[in-house]
């Protein structure tokens, strides 16, 4: 009988086309996409050119996001896009985006249609494992296994491991995805998946929307994980044949397939969740949190920068303003997150309160420009990693939070729940 | 694969590619610029203190964080012949061998050697030597592929290596 397999296994065994894999197997697979931003390119570039091969293999999978430093902050950061642009010229690069069309990578790929489910995917960028939201086998690599895959249209993995985590019960008012893998990673530590594939499932990821889910999928790799998994259902079908000409392909867990580890976690018991400097998994309840004044709230990238966090944050300013001390700046994930927040008028309701918006960009988050931290500054920030001087000076600090909190945050001034607002939860 | 030999510098676990070189130093790849910058955030003095052949010894999680190939790329610009850790995170695990930055896991030696210690390293006996203490500790050998394809520099010159190797054979016979 052929062997039970969990969700990464069913994608890599059909796309290595092999009845059944194991973990700890190496398989060779084609790539159905291969990206890279303004930072990781120009390193592939380079090693494309000097291996001497004239055509990257598909110019319609190649897909290049000048999204980190834009709009440009230097002359350097100019510099390295203006390689990649030539590049994209010479190539007939079909899907290179810069300027007005450009988003941030994980928020434009599943937007345009690009990714679709049982897709592989390898990235130079690490939170390429977003697109796990669809179902999609998606994973963050080097610039130099990327060039090999511009070469060769292929690449090699190791099988992981599975770990399948379960969400069980209701959510509390104001829990989000964000605070699920908060909690999760929280859980597990920052290496609680190293080179592992996280399942997500059970009754709670079926009721999240695709933007939550994204937002989940992209923090796989803050436990350490190789891939971010949830099995594809009615919602990202819709999901996907609303963004994309391509067909989907659906893998599921096999029902016998055999984990590493299972844990379910009971939600109802999880409060909105805050990681702490200088680690994503240092997390806290929030009732835990006391009082810690902040100067800085962002909210946006490529984990919580989708038009449904932005419509979050705005239920939360509308009719209140940004506390003065502090910058509360919004980035909206992409030019058609952006138009629509204009058409629902969130964007108004953002000005309206003093806060920033500002263009698609992952600018503050890896502290590239727009919005850097001085000596001693705290930022509450939705964005996925709080390392030592992530957002600016190494001794400025930056807490993780969901769009919900941080909003709240900006506020009141200092780390707080939407509860604290009198707000309530429309079920 | 010659020994390595030099002074140890010490960093904790989930040393991530934030500290190994801040994104703000990402508008460039120059490995000699890089190196100006690595571990800036953990050792501000890191960079102009380590000397060619020194060895990093950390704990679990190696590298976690970013795909950016610049750390491993920094770490080797700025001299060090090698990283001893507990365990390394998967990318840059990869990004390190293609890079040609040799990597060594020693869960026991990334424990027990201290800072300013004098190592010696024999990647291909897998055998890591603290000259300070006299104790030694194995590690997984390196096998002869991987060997090669540090010596060469990285995985792209080493397949660039093979390739005119295979010509000049074709060319001969």
């Amino acid at each position: 009988m052929k062997r039970a397999m969990t969700l990464a296994e069913k994608i890599l065994a059909a796309k290595a086309g092999l009845e059944a894999v194991e973990p700890g197997q190496l398989i060779d697979v084609p790539v159905d996409l291969a990206l890279a931003n303004d930072i990781t390119a120009p390193i592939a570039i380079k090693i494309f050119r000097e291996a001497g091969i004239p055509k990257v293999w598909d110019r319609e999978k190649v897909v290049l996001v000048m999204d980190h430093f834009t709009p440009n902050k230097d002359i350097q950061s100019a510099e390295q896009v203006r390689l990649c642009r030539e590049f994209a010229r010479e190539q007939g690069i079909v899907h290179y985006f810069e300027g007005g069309n450009c988003g941030i990578e994980h928020v434009l790929l599943p937007e345009r249609g690009l990714v679709v489910c049982g897709d592989i995917v390898i990235g130079a960028d690490s939170h390429t494992c977003t697109y796990g939201a669809l179902g999609a086998f998606a994973t963050g690599v080097g610039s130099t296994d990327l060039a090999a895959t511009w070469i060769t249209g292929r690449t090699w993995f190791r099988v992981p491991e599975t770990i399948k985590f379960v969400y069980r019960g209701k959510l509390r008012p104001w829990v989000t995805g964000k605070d699920l893998i908060l909690h999760t990673i929280g859980d597990i530590g920052v290496d609680g998946a190293l080179y592992k594939a996280m399942e997500f499932s059970g009754e709670v990821i079926k009721r999240l929307s695709m933007a939550e889910r994204f937002t989940m999928a992209n923090m796989a790799i803050e436990a350490g994980g190789k891939v971010g998994l949830i099995e594809p259902d009615r919602k990202t079908l819709n999901y996907v044949r609303k963004h994309s000409q391509r067909e989907p392909l659906v893998f599921k867990a096999d029902r016998k397939a055999s984990y590493l580890e299972v844990r379910e976690y009971d939600c109802s018991k999880i409060e909105p969740q805050v990681a702490f400097p200088h680690l994503p998994s240092n997390t806290k309840p929030i009732s835990d949190v006391g009082h810690i004044d902040i100067d800085q709230v962002v909210i946006g990238s490529c984990t919580n920068g989708r038009l449904e966090d932005l419509a979050l944050a705005a239920k939360i300013f509308k009719g209140r303003k940004v506390n003065s001390n502090v910058r509360a700046i919004i980035i909206p994930g992409s030019p058609a997150v952006y138009r629509e927040a204009l058409r629902k008028k969130y964007i108004d309701v953002f000005v309206e309160a003093g806060a920033i918006v500002s263009p698609p960009t992952c600018g503050p988050c890896l502290g590239g420009h727009m919005g850097i931290l001085a000596k001693g500054e705290r930022a509450v920030s939705t964005t996925n990693r709080n390392f030592v001087g992530r957002m600016g000076h190494p001794e400025s600090e930056v807490y993780l939070a969901s769009p919900a909190v941080a909003a709240a945050s900006a506020i009141l001034g200092r780390i707080a729940s939407p509860e604290e607002l009198g707000l309530r939860v429309e079920v | 694969m010659e020994k390595i030999r030099g002074r140890v510098w010490r960093f904790g676990d989930d040393v991530d590619t934030d500290v190994i070189i801040p994104a703000r130093y990402l508008n460039t790849s120059d490995p000699k610029e890089l190196a100006k910058h690595c571990m800036e955030d953990a050792r501000p003095d890191f960079a102009r203190k380590v000397k060619p052949g020194d060895v990093i010894v950390a704990g679990k999680n190696f590298g976690c964080g970013s795909s950016r190939e610049h750390a491993p790329i920094a770490i080797k610009a700025a001299g060090v012949a090698c990283v001893i850790a507990e365990s390394f995170a998967r990318i840059f695990y990869r990004n390190a061998f293609n890079t040609g930055l040799l990597i060594l896991e020693s869960p026991e030696a990334a424990r027990e050697i201290e800072e300013g210690h004098e190592v010696e390293v024999d990647p291909e006996a897998g055998l890591i030597k603290d000259l300070t203490t006299g104790k030694t500790y194995r590690c997984q050998p390196i096998p002869p592929f991987m060997k090669e394809l540090l010596e060469d520099g990285g995985l792209i010159p080493h397949i660039k290596k093979k390739f005119a190797r295979v010509r000049l054979e074709e060319d001969a016979s």
